[in-house]
């Protein structure tokens, strides 16, 4: 009962923010809103940017890639350099060169995989100015993707797709900074730190124990990690850390968060392409896939955990393993699909010790390609891609060049779609391969078996969907995942964001084709039960015999498959 | 391409001081104004209401099984058909029969993030056998004072209900 009215508090809070969200966030990017003007102009005069400017989609990724090879240097300086920087209570040494380069491009590119323990690796001053710093921006990237793909499908004969500088500005000026803000005090209100005091010795008289508690900055992150659809926990225990969130209302906050912008997408998609159904329309493909991945996943927590119910313990209340007492397991298993299915990468509870069914849902909730939502306009242009493939298809089966939202859909974008949506499956596949084949990588996984193998296979999942969350007994900070992870990363944000640019680019210059009766309509039962397909196709017969090594293994072991 | 670069540094730099600098720092200062016992880790006399700790002996009440090393917080991540996580239950659940306790599943298994300074309230009435026969106390008054602890679902409908331990056993020492 308490967990549906969580469910149903959540879809009333999701659906106003859609509608409201939706209209502020299209009069941002439509560079409407103005009310912190004051910032912005400057900053645009001193970039040499006028507030209308506007780039092909080339420059426009030259821009996209020049800033975010600076955001990496700059946040792996900073790790390097930050015994030398002030706010490092806790005297951190530098962080090693490998380790600096996955933390940097895990954060850059809106992953979030961490190979260390915060709490014992970076300093107040790297967690704001490195970390926190690109929380912010790399969700404002993938909205700067995402809106120029959809200008793409609403302009004509255009040869701009808008301006990456502007979109990223107003973007993190006007949407991520002031909610963020809100919601950070928010969580200090709960519980959650919010100091730069370093951390505290206590000692307790009763039962004679002495503690030493780190601290920090801690709600600011919070609320941005969730948001920004990030995940990069302050403390290694991510969101099931006391201090990162302390109450079943910051889980569900944090849940609620983590949502927001990548359902509110959709409003914006539709709006600005003329027709909020069209959004509609892909936003309940989205929510066929969360709620179906939902449901299996939490009915298989509330099992008994196989290793637990063989030492002879009843477990009523389903798996309790590596989960927090305030949460709950069914709130933790909303948590765990939320997280997993927005490319959010955050954990409330260990997603290594979760059933073998509940852990395959997380797994394969991340195989979907990130599109149910999927993360912060990544989740969106990665649907518009499979969105581009399905009318492909539809059109074969009638016989006609297909068309979406009245462009024609040619060679050119049905290659450009392919690609996207091809990077990551053969990213996770051939890395996941290597892995198990070499003595670097099979020195990883903590589990042994099946569970191992899931272990490396979930690893290379997250890091190429650029989710961030792991089955983590795995031992990741070590020379060879650091670099192979590094590379997936890059991979999985940089490889699909350019073809996508270049799509936008092409959909742009195009003309609208008038619809006829034989034009296939997109905002339609019949095509989101097509595109569902299509996602299921291409995730399913890509991902399924690697699935079946791991997890399947694991849960056909265990003699159940719910 | 020079010109990105440019643009890139500018943005950088202001990203640093507007998102790296002044927005934690006004965070800290508003949240230090209005929440200074939250902001500043909800700490008391005995330690932080949210951070765990370890239990020991048959006078006080227990909470998840772990070591509670506030610096090194996470979970064991043993899978789900590990050897080593059943060996460690089997291990743990002889150990609460020793003392008298039928343990839920949640006094032998681990939290998340090893720290959980909760325990459900089952498994709180739980160990009042233990804990009555250590302090020659009624589990009546037992059952009554972990009832008066029990934290219901926050507006009913979210979370779990629970005990925190060490308040729990904050007014078990009170008791005397």
């Amino acid at each position: 009962m308490a967990y549906a009215l969580t469910i149903v508090a959540l879809v009333v809070a999701l659906g106003l923010t859609w509608r409201f969200l939706g209209a502020y966030m299209v009069a941002v990017l439509e560079g409407r809103m103005r009310w912190l003007g004051f910032i912005e102009k400057p900053l645009y005069r001193l970039l040499g940017i006028e507030p209308d400017a506007e780039q092909s989609w080339q420059r426009y990724s030259i821009s996209l890639l020049v800033f975010s090879g600076v955001s990496i240097l700059v946040t792996y300086a900073i790790m390097r350099l930050q015994q030398f920087l002030p706010l490092n209570p806790q005297h951190m040494g530098a962080v090693t060169p490998a380790l600096a380069w996955n933390t940097a491009v895990s954060f850059v590119t809106n992953t979030n995989w961490q190979n260390y323990l915060g709490e014992q690796t970076m300093s107040y001053f790297t967690q704001m100015n490195a970390l926190v710093v690109q929380m912010f921006i790399s969700p404002a990237v993938g909205i700067a993707v995402a809106v120029a793909l959809i200008r793409g499908f609403a302009r004509k004969g255009s040869p701009t797709i808008g301006n990456f500088w502007l979109d990223l500005i107003r973007s993190t000026l006007y949407v991520l900074l002031p909610i963020s803000f809100v919601f950070a005090l928010i969580f200090v209100g709960q519980g959650a730190l919010q100091t730069l005091g370093g951390p505290v010795h206590v000692h307790n008289a009763l039962n004679g124990t002495t503690q030493t508690i780190p601290r920090g900055p801690v709600a600011s992150q919070e609320a941005i990690k969730q948001f920004g659809t990030n995940g990069g926990g302050f403390f290694n225990a991510n969101s099931a850390h006391p201090f990162e969130s302390p109450t079943g209302l910051t889980n569900f906050l944090s849940i609620f968060l983590l949502l927001s912008i990548p359902v509110t997408l959709t409003y914006v998609f539709g709006k600005m392409v003329g027709s909020v159904r069209q959004g509609v329309a892909v936003l309940a493909a989205m929510i066929f896939f969360f709620g179906v991945w939902t449901t299996y996943t939490t009915v298989a927590e509330k099992g008994p955990n196989p290793a637990v119910a063989a030492a002879g313990v009843a477990q009523p209340r389903g798996n309790t393993v590596g989960k927090e007492a305030r949460f709950g397991v069914s709130s933790s298993a909303l948590f765990g699909v939320s997280a997993t299915q927005t490319s959010t990468g955050a954990a409330n509870s260990a997603y290594d010790s979760y059933t073998p069914v509940g852990g395959m849902g997380l797994l394969t909730g991340m195989m979907l390609g990130e599109v149910s939502p999927g993360g912060v306009g990544s989740g969106m242009y990665t649907i518009l891609l499979f969105a581009i493939v399905t009318v492909f298809i539809g059109g074969l089966m009638v016989g006609r060049t297909p068309e979406y939202l009245g462009k024609k859909i040619q060679a050119r974008e049905v290659k450009l779609a392919g690609i996207g949506v091809l990077v990551m499956p053969v990213t996770v596949l051939v890395l996941s391969g290597i892995a198990v084949s070499v003595h670097a990588g099979q020195a990883g996984p903590l589990n042994a078996g099946p569970h191992g193998f899931s272990e490396i296979l979930y690893a290379y999942t997250s890091m190429s969907n650029n989710n961030g969350s792991a089955f983590a007994g795995l031992t990741g900070d070590t020379p060879f995942y650091n670099i192979t992870g590094g590379i997936a990363m890059l991979l999985g944000r940089f490889a699909i964001m350019v073809p996508v640019l270049a799509l936008a680019g092409t959909l742009a210059a195009k003309g609208v084709v008038p619809a006829t009766a034989g034009t296939v309509r997109t905002d339609t039962p019949l095509f989101v039960g097509l595109l569902i397909g299509v996602v299921l196709i291409v995730g399913g017969l890509t991902f399924f015999p690697a699935v079946s090594l791991g997890p399947v293994v694991e849960a056909l072991t265990h003699g159940r498959l719910y | 391409m020079l010109i990105q670069l440019r643009r890139s540094l500018v943005v950088v730099v202001f990203s640093i001081l507007l998102l790296g600098l002044a927005y934690p720092l006004a965070t800290t200062g508003v949240a230090q104004l209005i929440f200074p016992h939250q902001a500043n880790g909800s700490l008391g006399p005995n330690g932080s209401a949210l951070i765990g700790q370890k239990w020991t002996g048959t006078k006080w009440f227990h909470g998840r099984p772990g070591s509670y090393n506030a610096m090194a917080s996470g979970a064991s991540n043993l899978g789900p058909l590990s050897k080593t996580l059943e060996a460690h239950v089997a291990k743990r659940v002889a150990a609460w029969h020793k003392v008298g306790v039928t343990p839920t599943a949640e006094l032998v298994t681990s939290s998340a993030s090893g720290l959980d300074p909760d325990i459900s309230p089952a498994s709180a009435y739980a160990q009042i056998p233990m804990v009555a026969k250590a302090r020659h106390l009624s589990p009546s008054v037992l059952h009554h004072l972990i009832s008066s602890q029990v934290h219901g679902r926050q507006f009913g409908f979210l979370g779990a209900p629970y005990v925190n331990v060490l308040s729990l056993n904050e007014a078990l020492a009170h008791l005397h």
